[in-house]
């Protein structure tokens, strides 16, 4: 037992390392005063940082990605609470068929997703901003938001609400006093992690955007340009640690919320 | 009953609406429009309401297409077995000897690099493989090779390691969960009747894990056969996926109709080699119940 037990726990060690390769890499070329990505390293610099704060594109970009984030993040986790608490509180006939359907852009490629929207749009003579792709992105969000929160509604104990009732709470009352307190901390979990999806996707800002940049269509613009790179590897270690906070909040809180209705600690974020 | 049972459902309905109309809305209409569009043919500037096959026909005869289709194929199958063989090791070792309560800590970690900016992870793997790249500069430099190697770059191989890298907690995580449930008892009952590590692992945790097994290969093959952006920055443009060919079609050729019909046929696709895998692999699913 010891020798395989071993022999994994150094497979994994490895894999994680494949895991974090670029992760890793990147503070590494973000601080790098060699204007090429490659080793052997240069000297140590934060220019491209300072660059990168004095980039006004960059700045639109930032600015219009936070909107849609925001956007697409309370919208998404809004309709999510109604399909996580539809399917977790009632029955009815083809409830697995319709929550398959709002779950599919989690299996769907994107960029199928993005192209049959954007057909339609233009058929309809839409004009494409920033609003469309709020609407692409809550469409892909909505699924992540779904299983997490049907996770935080599924360990609810079901009499708290009915005590309620008994105590002459009407239906809407009790949901507002007893379970949206009790499934909060699901709710800034969704929140969090759809945040993270929008702030990230690029298929469907790249498409439906029409000409304005969001962060990952301007990243993806600027990595044609070497001279451009060092800028967007800072941008990049940036992003990559603004992620990782928010990711640890959302766990945070995802725990948070299943300690308080005594589920088990176990599970991820899918 | 039955009326208590009407009033559950009509509140279900309610609920379940508002989610529901907007995949319908955003979703199904332009998959739907889609489908129509692929039967329509191509004018200028518009499409033309007249029922054709032509789309198809041209779709299934052209070489490029085939071409295309197949290497998207080969290139997900790859992945995909790549993907889930590299991963099942780390789930089996995160649920067997991973202590309890450092579980979520392990999921967590492999979670991690998955939330981190794709499109920069993707150009890393570019920069780690590259002909200047990481490995290529470290192995020459500590001499143990004269030339850069080739077979890492800019190739089929520099896609199917950096789409292996994108969709790996896609993988664990469903193997994860298979394994949590399996009874440990059934192990050691294994072992008791006579039988060796090797072989309780193969006849009884092998087949229990099998539906995370399953749901971990369609997970990985049905998005990454629809990836854009690991073939236009790995590959340069040079080597396109089917994605690739479907944006050019519908929006710098403009031509929508072939377009549609690409995609639609992409789809039926995967839809058929999924239901195909799945019935071949019926029977360990239903070792479950």
């Amino acid at each position: 037992m010891k020798g395989q037990g071993r022999g994994l726990q150094a497979y994994a060690a490895l894999y994680l390392l494949f895991l974090y390769a670029p992760i890793i890499l990147l503070p590494l070329f973000a601080f790098n005063s060699g204007t090429i990505i490659a080793f052997p390293l240069q000297g140590f610099t934060t220019n491209w940082f300072a660059q990168m704060w004095a980039n006004t594109t960059l700045r639109t970009a930032l600015t219009n990605s936070l909107i849609i984030a925001v956007s697409a993040s309370i919208l998404a986790t809004c309709l999510g609470i109604f399909a996580a608490r539809a399917s977790t509180r009632f029955e009815f006939p083809g409830k697995g068929g319709m929550m398959g359907f709002i779950l599919l852009p989690m299996v769907l490629p994107e960029i199928i997703v993005a192209m049959s929207l954007l057909v339609v749009l233009l058929g309809a003579g839409v004009q494409l901003s920033i609003l469309t792709v709020i609407m692409g992105h809550v469409l892909i969000c909505m699924p992540y938001a779904i299983a997490i929160l049907s996770t935080a509604f599924s360990s609810l104990d079901k009499s708290l609400e009915e005590a309620a009732y008994d105590l002459g709470e009407t239906k809407w009352s009790a949901f507002r006093l007893v379970t949206l307190p009790l499934v909060m901390p699901g709710i800034v979990s969704s929140l969090l992690i759809s945040f993270t999806i929008s702030l990230d996707e690029f298929i469907i800002a790249f498409f439906l955007a029409g000409n304005q940049p969001t962060l990952p269509t301007y990243i993806f613009s600027q990595l044609r340009f070497p001279k451009q790179i060092p800028m967007v590897m800072a941008l990049g270690t940036v992003l990559v640690a603004l992620s990782v906070v928010l990711l640890t909040l959302g766990e945070y809180f995802r725990r948070r919320g299943n300690a308080r209705m005594g589920g088990n600690p176990t599970g991820g974020f899918l | 009953m039955a009326k208590g049972l009407d009033a559950q459902a009509r509140q279900g309905y309610a609920l379940i609406a508002p989610p529901f109309l907007y995949a319908l809305l955003i979703l199904a209409a332009p998959l739907l429009t889609i489908l129509a569009y692929s039967f329509m043919t191509d004018g200028y500037l518009e499409v033309v309401r007249d029922f054709t096959l032509t789309n198809y026909v041209q779709v299934w005869t052209d070489p490029i297409v085939r071409t295309v289709m197949l290497r998207s194929l080969m290139v997900s199958a790859l992945v995909t077995l790549v993907t889930v063989l590299l991963a099942f090791p780390v789930a089996y070792y995160v649920s067997f000897l991973v202590r309890p309560e450092r579980k979520s800590l392990w999921l967590f970690l492999i979670t991690i690099p998955f939330w981190t900016s794709y499109l920069i992870r993707v150009f890393l793997w570019k920069v780690i493989l590259g002909y200047n790249g990481v490995i290529n500069s470290t192995l020459t430099g500590l001499g143990i090779i004269d030339e850069p190697l080739t077979f890492i770059l800019y190739n089929v191989n520099s896609i199917v390691i950096t789409l292996a890298h994108a969709y790996a907690p896609f993988a664990i995580l469903p193997i994860f969960v298979a394994l949590e449930k399996i009874d440990r008892a059934l192990l050691e009952a294994g072992r008791d009747l006579g039988e060796s590590r090797a072989m309780t692992f193969w006849r009884v945790t092998l087949p229990l894990a099998m539906p995370g097994v399953l749901a971990a290969v369609l997970i990985v093959f049905i998005p990454t056969i629809g990836d854009y952006v690991t073939p236009e920055l790995i590959g340069g443009g040079k080597i396109p996926m089917i994605a690739n060919l479907i944006q050019v079609q519908m929006l710098a050729l403009d031509n929508r109709p072939l377009g549609a019909a690409l995609a639609v046929t992409a789809m039926a696709i995967v839809a058929l080699v999924s239901i195909v895998f799945l019935l071949i692999n019926r029977r360990f699913l239903k070792v479950r119940s």
